[in-house]
């Protein structure tokens, strides 16, 4: 395949799960302001974070208010990690790589993008705004599923899961990273009512609420779930689930080209220390410091497999 | 005159080719139609099938507007026209070997040497240079209007990038979709099969320092292209790449695509970008979107282009009037379809003509394209046609003159109903060792009352084109060469007015 097209494809998938990840932050942090659980703009503020998007929010000008962050990440298209941004880069990139997705797969983007073009934070708002948020996850789905289930799976489809997967990777370490961080000084209170909300929440947000629950079946402590989100193979949405898939699809990349690619040994490298870490080996160096570093690897890994298999010469 | 209805004749019956679809017309409820007149937008909508236009403002995506009511054309009146096709195709290639070499045509003063001298679509680049397989158009859009039962006109030609294939299509999957029923009831020609006869044209056409299977790829100028859909579609199609200028590159005169598992080469590339931004290095030096050596590699024998660099001469405006003398000239037959009666105004005479009744006449810039630049002299208030007037003065040999044609109409769904609506068809001739010409074609329409303009950036729609199967009814009539008489009468006309 072109390497254009794999960039295009990869970056595609990026977007999807991007706009996915988005739509996940806003829903909780709009749940937990409706629980009262805070009143201020921590909350809010953690979202920008999260979202890298605290710069361009305070360069827009204008009062910060919870309606304000919304209408940012999620309707505003001159912001580039939006919601509708997102949605339209993702579907622009499909409309550019028409011939290499099924037809289903394109039907299924575009008709995304067609309806999310018709709402606005004043429309959603009157429907309720957790239908909206609902409704980016549910096509996020529904692409993703597209996907795997009608197309071939050859590098097209390989690019595909590379994009959700360092994506996906990114966004659970910055979810983890920050939230940790807001929320580690209220948790004196282990196992009360705040505690359950705010952990609870975030568990939420990465749909691990209630693999938790079934797992430890006790209360929920930040050690656990930096666990559950870091070192659980068997969680969709951790790092290890996300780099052990990694690894598969380069490890097939590398064998039908029969090349050495260094993103290859990279990723391999990441996924040894998951496999093979503990929850304290985390602790020990800190995971604020444990996550940061993980951000930055997995960008560079990003960065090699465009350099093997994107920029060819 | 009222125009020729190619539907319902004068005495209001139903004509031949369109009874077995009249028939079901009438059993359709007209509620009905109006409710797949809608599915077929949304269907069009939902698969992304639009094109771009820009400097209009709004949005830059629009869809062509289909109509669900089909235009027909029986067995027999297909075949002339495909006769007639093949043969202006085959003339139009020999002319391009001809200027590009002996110039014999110009040698012996058929066609003003100045014409192509002067011709700006006329590459120098190209003098000389034996083309693999000695095509040039492998694939021409020509465009035919009607004027009467027998009366089929050649408009004009299309030899560089021909557009509208993926219409023609997609226009029969949704009619497929939306009325399944109907082609129970009428056999009409099948036209799927357009991307496989163009790739094993394609095929034929690898350059002569090709050993192996040919590769082939798809050249477009990228999404912004107001085609892109089409580029896509057809590359999808076929199963070959859809490439940029970006994803190529030229190594020692030879031509790879950027694969993730390295380069590969390219053998057969179907450009669909002018000549002037294929190669920086040959043509314009500011194009980002062309393959930087791409033209060396071309005359070093390692790739072939289709459509050839420099077809351009073939089908400028100023040339048209003159392609039935080189049917004459170079294969030493009658022609089997009529020029539109030409004035050139390079000619004295013609100018006058043109100047004296310019209300009646279209009048054309020839190297305008897309509808723009043209003045429809009883479409146009006295003041357009004084402003116009002017710049034909100026510039004389700029434009050429022809009568307002009554177009044939054909009955067309629009807000009030089943209403005529003037109609034009542009089949694809695709020619590899042998000539292919898919049945049909894309017929284009003007949506709004009474124009001529099908253009789809002037308002035009489309229509699916359906060439019956030979029924018991419409076998070739035996006297095949009298039907082409009236064609060969049209034809003597023109010439005697044009050239």
């Amino acid at each position: 395949m072109l390497s254009r097209a794999a960039d295009n494809l990869y970056w595609m998938m990026r977007y999807v799960e991007r706009a996915e990840n988005m739509a996940r932050m806003l829903d909780v942090t709009h749940r937990m302001s409706l629980m009262g659980a805070d009143a201020g703009m921590n909350q809010w503020n953690a979202t920008l974070i999260i979202a890298g998007c605290e710069k361009p929010f305070a360069l827009r000008g204008g009062a910060a208010s919870p309606r304000s962050v919304i209408d940012f990440l999620a309707f505003e298209r001159e912001n580039p990690s939006s919601i509708a941004a997102c949605l339209l880069a993702a579907r622009e990139n499909a409309r550019a790589m028409r011939a290499q997705i099924t037809n289903e797969a394109w039907e299924s983007i575009n008709a995304a993008w067609l309806e999310m073009r018709t709402l606005s934070l004043d429309k959603v708002e009157s429907d309720g705004l957790r239908g909206f948020f609902d409704w980016v996850r549910d096509r996020s789905h529904l692409f993703r599923g597209v996907a795997e289930g009608t197309m071939q799976r050859g590098d097209a489809y390989r690019f595909m899961r590379l994009g959700t997967l360092i994506e996906r990777a990114d966004s659970t370490a910055r979810i983890l990273d920050v939230k940790y961080h807001i929320l580690l000084p209220s948790s004196k209170d282990v196992g009360g009512a705040v505690d359950y909300y705010q952990w609870g929440a975030l568990l939420r947000s990465v749909s691990s609420f209630r693999i938790y629950r079934q797992i430890y079946r006790d209360a929920i402590t930040p050690l656990r779930v930096a666990e559950l989100l870091v070192l659980r193979d068997d969680m969709p949405r951790s790092l290890h689930a996300c780099f052990g898939e990694i690894v598969e699809i380069l490890d097939e990349l590398r064998r039908d080209y029969r090349r050495d690619f260094p993103s290859v040994r990279l990723a391999e490298r990441i996924l040894m220390q998951l496999r093979y870490g503990s929850i304290d080996d985390i602790l020990s160096v800190g995971l604020h410091e444990y996550l940061t570093e993980a951000i930055d690897r997995n960008i560079e890994l990003g960065v090699a497999i465009a350099q093997d298999f994107m920029h060819t010469a | 005159m009222p125009a020729f209805d190619e539907m319902t004749d004068a005495a209001g019956a139903i004509r031949a080719p369109y009874r077995g679809y009249a028939q079901w017309l009438q059993t359709a409820q007209s509620d009905r139609l109006q409710q797949r007149r809608h599915e077929a937008d949304t269907l069009f909508r939902r698969l992304g099938i639009t094109f771009a236009v820009y400097g209009e403002g709004g949005d830059t995506e629009r869809l062509i507007p289909f109509d669900i009511v089909p235009r027909i054309l029986s067995a027999s009146e297909w075949a002339r026209l495909r006769r007639g096709l093949e043969q202006r195709v085959k003339a139009l290639n020999a002319f391009l070997d001809d200027i590009y070499h002996d110039k014999a045509i110009l040698r012996e003063g058929k066609i003003p040497a100045d014409l192509i001298t002067g011709n700006e679509q006329y590459t120098a680049a190209m003098a000389g240079f034996k083309v693999p397989h000695g095509i040039y158009s492998h694939i021409a859009g020509i465009d035919l209007v009607r004027t009467g039962e027998d009366e089929f006109f050649v408009l004009e030609d299309n030899a560089r990038t021909p557009s509208g294939v993926s219409y023609m299509l997609e226009n029969r999957e949704a009619m497929m979709r939306l009325f399944p029923e109907l082609f129970g009831a009428v056999r009409v020609a099948p036209v799927g099969h357009y991307p496989d006869a163009l790739l094993q044209t394609l095929r034929e056409c690898a350059p002569p320092n090709c050993n192996d299977e040919p590769t082939v790829a798809l050249l477009t100028p990228g999404v912004f292209n107001s085609a892109y859909f089409e580029h896509v579609f057809l590359a999808e199609q076929m199963g070959i790449e859809l490439v940029e200028g970006s994803d190529l590159v030229v190594r020692d005169n030879r031509v790879y695509m950027r694969m993730v598992g390295g380069l590969k080469r390219v053998d057969v590339l179907y450009r669909r970008l002018d000549d002037a931004f294929l190669d920086p290095q040959a043509f314009r030096k500011d194009s980002m979107i062309g393959v930087p050596g791409l033209f060396a590699a071309y005359k070093a024998g390692n790739i072939t282009i289709t459509n050839a660099v420099g077809t351009g001469v073939a089908d400028d405006k100023s040339i048209y009037p003159y392609v039935p003398e080189m049917v004459r000239f170079y294969l030493a037959e009658e022609p089997l379809l009529a020029n539109v009666p030409t004035y050139i105004l390079r000619r004295p005479d013609d100018l006058k003509y043109t100047l004296e009744h310019l209300p009646e006449l279209v009048v054309k810039e020839v190297h305008g394209s897309g509808g723009y630049g043209m003045l429809v002299g009883p479409r146009s208030s006295k003041a357009e046609i004084e402003a116009f007037r002017a710049k034909i003065i100026a510039k004389p040999e700029a434009y050429i003159a022809q009568p307002t044609l009554a177009l044939s109409t054909c009955p067309t769904f629009v807000d009030q109903g089943l209403a005529p609506r003037h109609v034009d068809l542009r089949p694809f001739v695709l020619s590899g060792n042998t000539t292919r010409i898919v049945p049909g074609g894309l017929t284009r329409v003007a949506l709004r009352e009474g124009s001529l303009v099908v253009n789809s950036s002037q308002g035009g729609g489309t229509k699916d084109t359906w060439i019956l199967e030979p029924g018991p009814l419409d076998a070739p009539p035996a006297d095949m060469q009298a039907a082409d008489t009236p064609t060969g009468q049209a034809q003597s006309q023109t010439s005697s007015g044009a050239v």
